[in-house]
């Protein structure tokens, strides 16, 4: 028995049916509670003033719009070594989700740098690697969406995928050698009493936790969808053939 | 394989297009600029080196697609496979082939187009340097997108889509190099990374472009 | 109702701005999924009387 067994897409149908109502629970069970917390019973800090509350959407979607590229990038790895249909349609099914994300961190990120730095667009790394990404994901979607072969669409994105992975790093340290930034440093590292508080600490880190289960959750049926859509592709080509 | 490169580039100018045309989309950037941002020399030639290289790059992207897409519609490209030099070889000489057709003039068209935008002395040397370092990185990373997309009916928007994004570190290290080049400031470490990320593509991308080419056949 | 001081708007739009797209991108992927769901039974009841 191995990881490999839930890569079948017939067992990974029947164990992701069986986990997804509990994914689900917990994701509402934690992102709910979380957001309520953080925006109804935090403090205000004292540089920041209440337009602290905004770091409880932001942190938790900035960290995802990377985390969830990553993901990709892993699955799409081993669509190409282990060709596994399970993980290649994962990462289709992960792309909008990345992109969702993608797009709360950079609105919320110009939202709140308007009172916090005076502008809502200032060409910061972080900024402008956020933008880049944001692009690298719409080529991505673009290439799924534009081959009709979902087999031929599965490698050739995989591919663009990983490719992309490398000039986005690139990017990453073009960008910081570019242009110095406005940001504060990392403010989530592990010497978190340093920087920040418990009061915002905690909330912080259930949001967080709430980001990462709801896209857990979404993925899950989103893969499920993606399956059952090349089942339906198969069943439609034998029909065809059928008739004529 | 120097056949092959003969015939790609006798093609390429047959087709009315390289050469000429990315030429003349060039020369119209550069003219259209000044129009834009106006006529004052002190800011044309601050910018000069963005735009030239700006300019450079959108020029190139304009032939890409045309790297496979004659020779996949036409069957050639069927034939290359099952040719004896490797499919990555195949792809490498295609990529030099629109190197010499577009970059290579670009490059030696730059330094005299910098001329409208008032480009200040050291700055012809620098914009000639860089972009002969960085344009086979455009070639490359354009192959490896046209190879993406070849089978595609309209592929060309989605081309763009695809390959400018790849497009954005050697834009930055390249522009970089060329402006503090141009203000008279050390570009060594820019000039230094962009020329990696020339090697780098020239070595790497061949593989992924040549294992794109071979779904599209499949 | 808790005051959130000179920047209500920003915190107010952000979050606003976020929960639809969260709630929008939830909806959207029910939906699919449903859709999906109810095409491959269809397939399959075919795909099971013809065969």
């Amino acid at each position: 028995m191995s990881l490999w067994e839930f890569a079948n897409p017939v067992k990974f149908m029947a164990l992701s049916g069986k986990v997804l109502p509990w994914v689900i629970g917990l994701a509402a069970l934690t992102l709910i509670p979380g957001l309520i917390w953080g925006f109804f019973f935090t403090p205000e800090a004292t540089n920041f003033g209440n337009s602290v509350k905004i770091i409880y959407i932001h942190v938790p979607s900035a960290m995802m719009a990377i985390n969830i590229w990553v993901m990709m990038l892993v699955t799409s790895l081993i669509w190409i070594v282990r060709r596994h249909h399970v993980s290649v349609r994962a990462a289709k099914a992960a792309a909008l989700i990345g992109v969702t994300m993608t797009v709360i961190a950079l609105i919320t990120g110009a939202i709140w740098g308007e009172p916090m730095w005076g502008t809502y667009w200032a060409w910061d790394p972080r900024l402008t690697s956020f933008l880049i990404l944001f692009l690298f994901y719409l080529g991505y979607m673009a290439l799924w969406a534009a081959i009709e072969n979902p087999d031929t669409a599965a490698d050739l994105t995989s591919v663009l995928c990983i490719v992309g992975s490398v000039f986005a790093l690139l990017s990453r340290y073009a960008v910081n050698f570019w242009n110095q930034g406005l940001h504060q440093g990392a403010s989530l590292s592990m010497d978190r009493e340093e920087h920040v508080a418990n009061v915002y600490y905690l909330p912080l880190l259930l949001c967080i936790a709430g980001f990462i289960l709801l896209f857990v959750a979404l993925v899950l049926i989103r893969t499920r969808t993606e399956l059952r859509l090349v089942r339906l592709h198969r069943l439609e080509i034998r029909e065809r053939m059928k008739d004529a | 394989m120097i056949a092959l490169l003969v015939r790609d580039m006798r093609l390429a100018m047959r087709a009315g297009g390289g050469f000429g045309l990315g030429l003349a989309f060039f020369l119209i950037v550069s003219t259209l600029v000044p129009f834009g941002v106006g006529p004052e020399a002190a800011i044309l030639s601050r910018i000069a080196p963005g735009i030239l290289w700006v300019g450079a790059l959108l020029a190139c992207l304009l032939s890409l697609d045309r790297i496979f897409q004659l020779d996949f519609e036409d069957g050639s490209l069927d034939l290359l496979a099952t040719a004896p030099i490797p499919m990555e070889g195949t792809v490498a000489i295609k990529a030099l082939a629109h190197w010499l057709v577009t970059g290579l003039p670009l490059t030696l068209a730059a330094p005299a187009f910098g001329a409208l935008m008032n480009l200040q002395s050291p700055g012809h040397y620098w914009i000639f340097i860089t972009l002969l370092i960085g344009t086979p990185a455009l070639s490359m990373i354009g192959a490896f997108g046209a190879a993406l997309t070849v089978g595609l009916k309209r592929g060309g928007l989605l081309l763009s889509l695809l390959v400018l994004p790849l497009y954005i570190p050697t834009l930055i290290f390249g522009a970089e190099a060329a402006t503090r080049g141009t203000a008279g400031l050390s570009a060594l470490t820019p000039l230094l990374m962009m020329a990696g990320i020339t090697a780098g593509s020239i070595a790497l991308l061949p593989f992924a472009a040549a294992a794109a080419l071979r779904v599209n056949l499949r | 109702m808790l005051d959130l001081g000179k920047y209500a708007d920003a915190i107010l739009s952000s979050w606003g701005i976020t929960l639809a797209l969260l709630i929008a991108l939830v909806l959207v992927t029910w939906r699919r999924s449903v859709q999906v769901k109810k095409a491959l039974h269809a397939a399959e009841k075919r795909a099971s009387k013809d065969g």
